[in-house]
C-alpha cells in the first residue's frame, strides 16, 4: 500500500494506544525484576528475598506477566494502532476502551493472586496444582478484554471492506490473521479454565483429569506463540522495509505466509506432550507433520525479510554480495533491535526443530533448554522487536521525540549479548539434563550438578546483563514519556511493495474462508484423540497446592 | 488506495519470481526430508516418545495396586522390571540397579501432582501424571552412575527431588 493515512492526529484515539502500552511496560518492569532474582537463585547465589516460595511465587508472577501480560496489552495496542493508520480507524473506541478495562481488571486480579502466595501454579498452571479461584477468574477476564478488542479488530477490518475493494493493507492483513488465531487457540483455553480449572477450584467438581486440561492448555499455547509472532512479522513486513528505505519483496508472499500460519498454527498441540501418558504414539506423530508445516512460513518470511533488506542496501548504493549490508541504518534504535531479533531468530528455529523432532524430543523436554529455546524467540525474537517498536511508535503516538538516544542504540545490543550468555549457556546445560524451573540447580553437590554449574552461572550473569538492558528500556521510554521535546505527530508510513499490488483483492485477502479451513483442521487434529481420551475410564484427581 | 508506484530498477536487477520460486522449493524439500526421516524412523524403527496409555485410580494406587510394592524386579529373560512411584517429593524406589546391555522397563505412577522422571544428561524423560501410567523402555549401553531428578514443578521442595540410576556390567556381584 502506497498511499499515507494519518490519524494519529486524532488525540483521544492516542490515549488508547498509550494505555496498552503502559500496562505493558509495567508489567514488563515488574516482570523484568523477578527474573534476575531467578537468574542469580538457579546458579545459587544468595539474594535478599530468596526462598523456595519466592522463587516459585516469582516465577509464576514473570511467566504470566512476561509471556500473558506484556505481550497481549502490546499486540492490543500495536492492533488499535495499526486500524487507526490503515484503514481509516478504530470501529468502536468505547468498545475499544472495554476490552481494556476489562484485560486489566483482569490482570490485576490474577497478579493479586499470584502476590499473595496462594496461586503458585506457575503461568502453566497445570492441574491437579491448584490456585485461589481468583488467579483463574483474572486469566479468564484477560482472555475476555481481549476478545472484546479481537472484535473490534475484526469490526475496523469488515467497515473498511464495506467501501473497498482492494488489497487490504499488508498490516492489517496480519493483524487480522493474528486476531483469528487468537480466536482459535483460546477456544481451547475457554475449555480449560471454563470448563474445568474454575468449578473444581470453587469446589463445584472434586476431581480433575489433567491430560484432559493439559490438551487444551497446548491446543491454546502453541497458536499462543504465533499470536506473539505475527504482529513481530508484520512490523519486519510492513515497516521495516521503509526504515530502510527499501521496498517490501513480495507483498503476495507475506500474505500467503499470515494464511499459512491461519491454518497451520493450531492443530500442532501434541509437541508439547510428547512425553505424556494417555496420548498415542500415532496422534503425536501426526501433530509432529503439522508442527513441521508450520517451520515454512518461517522460512518464507526469513528468504523475504532479507530479500527487502538487501533491497533497501542497494537503494541506499550498496554494491557486491555483501556491500549492501553495511549500509544499512545500523544507528537506528528500530532497524538495530529488529536485526538482533531476527538472528536471535535463527538460532531459535534450530532449536525448534529439535523440540518439535518427535523422538528427540526426550532429550530436551523440560529441561532448561525449552527456557532457553523461547527466551531467545518469544524473549528475543519477539520482545526485541516490541521494544524497538516502541521506540518507533511512541513518538507517533505522544508527538514527543525519542528521548537518550544513545541509551536506547545501547539496550537491543545490551540485550542481546545478555540473551546470548544466558542461553546458550542455558542450551547446554539443559543437553547435560539441568532441569528447569528449579530453585537451585545444585543437587547437593552431585556430579552431573558440579559440571553444569560454570554454565549456569554464565547463564545468570546474562541475567544480570539483561536486566541492565531493561532498565534502559524503561528510561528511554519514561523519559520520552515525560520530558521528551514536543515536535508535533510524526507521519507513519508503511512499506511500499516492490511489485505494485493488484487493483482488487486476491484469495490471500479471504480470511474468512481460511478460518473455515482452520477450523476444519482443528477438529481433524483434536476431535479424535480427544474423543479416545474420554472414552478412557478415567480417574479424576482432586487439588494439591504444596506452596 | 491507488498504486501509481513503477517497477523499481531494483526489481529487475533481482528478478523476483526466480529467487522466489527457488526459495520455495528449497524450503520445502527441507521441511519434508525432516519428516521423511522422522516418519521413516518411527515406522522402520519403532523410534517413538513414552505414548503409554493407561489408567488407574491415584487415590487407591499406591495402597491396591502393583505400585502398592514398588521396585526393581529382574525378569527370567534378564531384562528388568523397575515399578516406581514418583509423588512429593521422592522417587521410591530411590536408587535403581540395572544391568548394562540389558532392556529395562519403567512403569512409573503419581498418586498427588504431576512430576517429570529424567536421567540427566539421557533420553530416559517421561512425565508422570495422576490417574495415568507411565511406560517406557531403556537400555543403557554404558556402566555408570546417574542422576534421576523431577523436571515439572510440583511444589516447594521440586529442586531436591531426586533419585540415583547405576548400571553395571552383569558380571559385577549384586552387593
Ligand atoms: C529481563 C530479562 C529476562 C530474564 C533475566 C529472564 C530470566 C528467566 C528465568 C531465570 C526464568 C526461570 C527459569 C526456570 O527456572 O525454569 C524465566 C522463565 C520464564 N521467562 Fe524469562 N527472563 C527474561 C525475560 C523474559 C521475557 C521478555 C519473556 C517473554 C516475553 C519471558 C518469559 C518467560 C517465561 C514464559 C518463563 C517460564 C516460567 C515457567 O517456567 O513457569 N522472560 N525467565
Ligand atoms: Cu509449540
Ligand atoms: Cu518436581
Amino acid at each position: 500500500m502506497s498511499s499515507l493515512v494519518d490519524k494519529s492526529q486524532d488525540s483521544s484515539g492516542n490515549r488508547l494506544e498509550i494505555a496498552h502500552f503502559a500496562v505493558a511496560i509495567s508489567a514488563f518492569g515488574l516482570g523484568a525484576v523477578m527474573a534476575v532474582m531467578q537468574a542469580l537463585s538457579r546458579a545459587d547465589i544468595d539474594v535478599v528475598f530468596r526462598s523456595p516460595k519466592v522463587y516459585y511465587l516469582s516465577m509464576t508472577a514473570h511467566g504470566v506477566l512476561m509471556a500473558l501480560v506484556f505481550t497481549t496489552f502490546f499486540i492490543m495496542g500495536f492492533g488499535l494502532f495499526v486500524a487507526r493508520t490503515t484503514v481509516g480507524g478504530v470501529a468502536s473506541e468505547r468498545w475499544a476502551w472495554a476490552g481494556f478495562w476489562v484485560a486489566l481488571g483482569g490482570t490485576l486480579i490474577t497478579t493479586l493472586a499470584i502476590l499473595s502466595g496462594t496461586s503458585t501454579v506457575l503461568y502453566t498452571f497445570y492441574p491437579p496444582l491448584m490456585a485461589h479461584p481468583a488467579f483463574y477468574i483474572g486469566a479468564a477476564l484477560l482472555v475476555i478484554g481481549s476478545w472484546i478488542w479481537g472484535g473490534v479488530m475484526i469490526a475496523s477490518w469488515r467497515r473498511w471492506k464495506r467501501s473497498n475493494s482492494s488489497p487490504l493493507p499488508l498490516a492489517m492483513h496480519g493483524m487480522v490473521a493474528a486476531v483469528i488465531i487468537w480466536f482459535l487457540a483460546t477456544s481451547g483455553l475457554a475449555m480449560e479454565v471454563l470448563g474445568q480449572l474454575i468449578p473444581w477450584s470453587l469446589g463445584w467438581v472434586d476431581t480433575i483429569d489433567p491430560v484432559l486440561a493439559r490438551t487444551f492448555f497446548w491446543w491454546f499455547g502453541h497458536p499462543l506463540t504465533y499470536f506473539w509472532l505475527l504482529p513481530a512479522y508484520v512490523l519486519w513486513y510492513a515497516v521495516l522495509p521503509e526504515i530502510v528505505g527499501g521496498r517490501l519483496f513480495s507483498d503476495r508472499l507475506a500474505r500467503a505466509v499470515f494464511v499459512m500460519f491461519i491454518l497451520f498454527s493450531t492443530p500442532v498441540g501434541f509437541h508439547h506432550q510428547f512425553t505424556d501418558p494417555g496420548i498415542s504414539s500415532i496422534w503425536k506423530l501426526v501433530h509432529t507433520v503439522t508442527t513441521y508445516a508450520i517451520l515454512f512460513p518461517s522460512m518464507v518470511t526469513a528468504f523475504t525479510v532479507i530479500a527487502s533488506l538487501e533491497v533497501g542496501g542497494r537503494l541506499r548504493g550498496g554494491t557486491g554480495v555483501f556491500g549492501w549490508i553495511k549500509k544499512l541504518p545500523w544507528r537506528d534504535p528500530f532497524f538495530l533491535s529488529v536485526a538482533l531479533a531476527m538472528l536471535s531468530f535463527t538460532v531459535g528455529g534450530f532449536g525448534g526443530a529439535i523440540n518439535a523432532a518427535y523422538a528427540m524430543n526426550a532429550m530436551v523436554h523440560n529441561t532448561f533448554w525449552i527456557p532457553a529455546h523461547f527466551h531467545v524467540t518469544v524473549g528475543t525474537a519477539v520482545t526485541l522487536t516490541f521494544m524497538g517498536a516502541s521506540y518507533w511508535l511512541l513518538p507517533r503516538v505522544t508527538g514527543r521525540e525519542l528521548a537518550l538516544p544513545r541509551v536506547a542504540f545501547a539496550q537491543p545490543l545490551l540485550w542481546f549479548v545478555g540473551m546470548m550468555m544466558f542461553s546458550i549457556s542455558g542450551h547446554i546445560t539443559g543437553l547435560m539434563g539441568q532441569p528447569r524451573r528449579v530453585y537451585s540447580s545444585d543437587y547437593f553437590g552431585s556430579e552431573a550438578a558440579e559440571a553444569w554449574r560454570w554454565l549456569t552461572l554464565m547463564s545468570a550473569s546474562g541475567g544480570v546483563v539483561l536486566f541492565v538492558s531493561s532498565l534502559c528500556f524503561i528510561a528511554v521510554l519514561g523519559t520520552t514519556f515525560f520530558c521528551g521535546s514536543k515536535v508535533g505527530m510524526v507521519p507513519t508510513r508503511f512499506a511500499r511493495s516492490l511489485e505494485p499490488l493488484p487493483e482488487t483483492a486476491g484469495g490471500f485477502d479471504r480470511l474468512g474462508l481460511w478460518t473455515a479451513i482452520a477450523v476444519i483442521l482443528i477438529v481433524l487434529a483434536y476431535a479424535y484423540p480427544i474423543w479416545q481420551l474420554l472414552t478412557l475410564e478415567r480417574f479424576g484427581s482432586p487439588g494439591f497446592s504444596p506452596f | 488506495m491507488s498504486n501509481a508506484q513503477s517497477t523499481s530498477p531494483v526489481s529487475r536487477t533481482m528478478r523476483v519470481d526466480v529467487y522466489e520460486r527457488w526459495w520455495l522449493w528449497i524450503a520445502s524439500s527441507l521441511i519434508l526430508g525432516f519428516l521423511a526421516i522422522i516418519v521413516a524412523s518411527s515406522v522402520l524403527h519403532a523410534v517413538h516418545p513414552p505414548s503409554h496409555v493407561e489408567t488407574i485410580d491415584p487415590a487407591t494406587a499406591r495402597t491396591e495396586s502393583e505400585f502398592a510394592s514398588p521396585g526393581v524386579f529382574p525378569q527370567p529373560d534378564g531384562s528388568t522390571l523397575v515399578v516406581m512411584v514418583a509423588a512429593m517429593f521422592t522417587f521410591d524406589p530411590e536408587t535403581v540397579v540395572v544391568p548394562v546391555g540389558e532392556p529395562v522397563r519403567f512403569r512409573i505412577t503419581s498418586p498427588d501432582v504431576i512430576h517429570g522422571f529424567q536421567i540427566a544428561g539421557t533420553n530416559a524423560n517421561v512425565t508422570v501424571i495422576p490417574g495415568y501410567v507411565s511406560e517406557f523402555e531403556v537400555t543403557f549401553p554404558r556402566a555408570g552412575e546417574y542422576l534421576v531428578l523431577c523436571n515439572e514443578f510440583c511444589g516447594l521442595s521440586h529442586h531436591m527431588m531426586q533419585g540415583r540410576f547405576i548400571a553395571r556390567s552383569a558380571r559385577e556381584e549384586d552387593p
